[in-house]
């Protein structure tokens, strides 16, 4: 068990790395280096970069090095907390960044949540229930949810609260809260906002996790073991939940690993959308006024904390499954 | 299961159909099998109308979809009436174009009394048919010039007065292709890499197994968002275009190399694989003479699969301002101009693009299932 962790979390180190790598490159692709764009930003807005100052921060980076010395600058910068300077904001990222990146984290972890809360029964439904309306109903609203991309989605609802209810089904809290300190209330508001942006977020990996859960289980359900388990009188419920059920969750676990980059990448777009105060809105802008600090650690942060949700994940695998505990090999 | 209920199916005749199935070719039962999966075939048929959108966009578009015009800013569809006094003839209704007192908008209200028949085969603006047959006759049309106010606009108009149809034409031309030359690349990828993984195993095949992990593990569209975003503002829309297509495909190719590689590892051990091997031909002769033709099927149904996520990628960047830029057309560029709630609420028509994304997303969805499921007629 220990073997598979360390072996997870050794893959989990060399995603990391991977991102970082890309991150740093996109950092790197708009033309120019980062001192000339800040010298031109200053100038644009009336003040001026000293020689000295600017001399100070192409050693700080280490341009007119070469590239891997630059990425370890880089790096090591970012082991001390300093993720940079933020040209449109002036601030450092981090500030910039701020509880967005929290909110970010909610609202993934709300609609995955959500995905499992919702998949697991429809899925154990569908599959004992095989060929009835609730299965055909659940059969559809599965392929709408695989059809439908998140942001259109988000775009239909959006224009039907609107239309309809006159209301705007956007934001995650309320206007007068939205710059408040945390608080009780706050928090509450938060929870009430959440439903909407999780289900849409949430819906294309459950469409997905019925059909698996549904597939598995009826593979199972014809296995010898459930008729010896009926034969032997348990209740029918007892029959399904204690072992075909269990058996069906392990593919069902694994899946999260994907699911979870696949929900943290449609967040970003359907922020933009809802108006969430994630760090989607924040990302894009910074790409297009080339906020390239602020647009790397956004996809660098992202990044990490998907390959460690991934990690989470795979660990509750180990737990759920005993026959990984015990492969060890 | 399928061959032999395929050939019991029929009565009267059933030696002739068992006879006529063992000497059917691969692809022909193939074939067999396909047909009975009727939504499948129901949305091949809708993915070949597609394509046939795509060849003759300029046929079937009516104005040209870059002319501008500020006096037809976001016009109503106008509905096609085919009758009029029990007779076929085909028209719409003008609009009055008036300034809403309060607001100042520009309100249009539908004129019953003013018909302009539609005309098919009409004269429009000048085109080359499949970039060859320089030609002016579209499918439908107006009679031109006589009036400034005749004009058809079937789904309305966008908030520059462009011609919605015409525009959804070429947006689809875009679109469509974008994603089948991603799937093309994605394939090449895939391919090399995924046959060298699961032919040659071992160490190869470890480190393109934890490459395909890694890429898999990392949120896509934030990548996708910084990469595009890096294309240089004075590209031209071709080089914009392809470089899209690189950039979506360089992060998809790793479904289609995880089947690839499926499919090489199971024919490995095949008898007919080692027999060649054995009788001394070359590895190039046995991967591309032996191996790849007996699952050349399975590759057709996966890129199939692989089509919508090259889509729906596609309109995400150009519905976010990343992709393709206008003046290019595309599904996602058509549907930026519904980002705004306010807009979409006084002008619905703006949601139009969604509907054939979602529909083509749906049919070629159905289609690979249905493809995949024929891949392997001898298998059950």
């Amino acid at each position: 068990m220990l073997a598979y962790i360390g072996r997870r979390a050794l893959l989990a180190v060399f995603t990391v790395w991977a991102i970082s790598v890309l991150s740093f490159v996109i950092i790197q692709l708009p033309p120019g280096d980062y001192v000339s764009s800040y010298i031109a930003q200053m100038a644009s807005m009336g003040s001026v970069v000293s020689d000295e100052e600017a001399q100070n921060l192409r050693i700080q980076y280490g341009l007119g090095q070469p590239i891997y010395v630059q990425y370890w600058k880089w790096m090591k910068q970012i082991a001390e907390g300093n993720f940079g300077f933020s040209m449109e904001w002036r601030r450092p990222v981090t500030e910039v960044i701020g509880e967005r990146l929290w909110l970010t984290v909610v609202v993934a972890v709300a609609a995955l949540l959500l995905t499992w809360v919702l998949a697991l029964p429809i899925g154990i439904y569908s599959a004992v229930r095989q060929y009835s309306l609730g299965d055909y109903l659940a059969t559809f609203i599965g392929f709408i949810g695989l059809a439908v991309p998140n942001f259109l989605l988000a775009l239909v609802l959006l224009y039907l609260g609107f239309t309809l209810f006159d209301a705007h089904i956007g934001g995650l809290f309320s206007p007068e809260l939205q710059d408040a300190p945390w608080s009780l209330a706050r928090a509450w508001d938060l929870c009430k906002h959440l439903p909407i942006p999780a289900l849409i977020l949430g819906l294309a990996g459950t469409a997905q996790q019925i059909r698996i859960m549904r597939a598995n289980l009826l593979d199972e359900l014809r296995r010898p073991y459930v008729v010896t388990a009926r034969s032997k009188g348990l209740s029918e419920p007892r029959v399904i939940v204690k072992y075909p059920v269990r058996m069906a969750l392990n593919p069902f676990a694994s899946t999260i690993g994907y699911t979870l980059p696949f929900i943290v990448s449609g967040s970003i777009i359907v922020s933009l959308v809802l108006g969430l105060p994630t760090v989607g809105p924040l990302l894009l802008r910074a790409l297009i006024s080339q906020d390239m600090f602020l647009a790397g650690t956004i996809v660098l942060l992202l990044g990490v904390m998907t390959v460690i949700g991934t990690l989470i994940s795979d660990i509750l695998l180990v737990w759920i499954d005993p026959r990984i505990r015990l492969e060890d090999t | 299961m399928a061959i032999a209920t395929d050939a019991g199916s029929v009565p009267g005749a059933p030696i002739a159909d068992a006879q006529r199935v063992f000497v059917a070719s691969q692809w022909q039962l193939m074939w067999w099998r396909f047909r009975k999966h009727r939504l499948a075939v129901a949305s091949g048929i809708v993915v070949a109308g597609f394509y046939l959108v795509v060849l003759g966009a300029d046929f079937l578009a009516y104005s040209d979809p870059l002319a501008s015009e500020a006096q037809r800013s976001l016009m109503p569809p106008q509905p096609i009436r085919w009758f009029h006094d029990g007779r076929l003839r085909p028209h719409v209704y003008g609009f009055k174009g008036a300034r809403d007192p309060l607001t100042f908008k520009r309100v249009y209200q539908p004129d019953p009394g003013q018909k302009i028949p539609v005309r098919f085969f009409a004269q429009g603006f000048e085109y080359r048919f499949l970039g060859l047959i320089p030609t002016s006759r579209h499918l439908v049309g107006v009679d031109p010039g006589r009036d400034a106010s005749v004009t058809l606009f079937l789904l309305g108009t966008d908030v520059q007065g462009r011609d919605l149809w015409s525009r959804l034409m070429y947006g689809t031309r875009i679109s469509l292709t974008i994603g089948l030359l991603g799937v093309g690349l994605s394939l090449v990828l895939g391919v090399v890499l995924g046959g060298f993984s699961g032919f040659y195993g071992g160490a190869i095949d470890t480190v393109i197994q934890r490459v395909i992990e890694i890429l898999r593990s990392i949120p896509t569209i934030p990548l996708w968002m910084g990469l595009a975003a890096a294309l240089p503002r004075d590209w031209s829309i071709l080089q914009v275009y392809f470089a899209i297509t690189i950039i979506i495909s360089l992060l998809g190719w790793t479904e289609l190399a995880r089947v690839i590689r499926g499919r090489f590892l199971a024919l490995r051990e095949e008898d007919f694989v080692v027999s060649a091997r054995l009788v001394g031909c070359s590895q190039m002769r046995t991967i591309f003479v032996h191996m790849v033709p007996s699952f050349m099927s399975h590759i057709i149904a996966a890129a199939t699969l692989a089509l919508p996520a090259m889509i729906i990628s596609e309109t995400a960047l150009s519905f976010l301002g990343l992709g393709l830029r206008p003046p290019a057309i595309s599904w996602g560029v058509l549907l930026q101009q519904a980002q705004n709630v306010q807009t979409v609420a006084i002008s619905p028509w703006l949601m139009i693009p969604a509907i054939p994304v979602i529909v083509a997303v749906m049919a070629f969805n159905f289609l690979g299932d249905g493809l995949r499921d024929a891949a392997d007629p001898y298998g059950r």
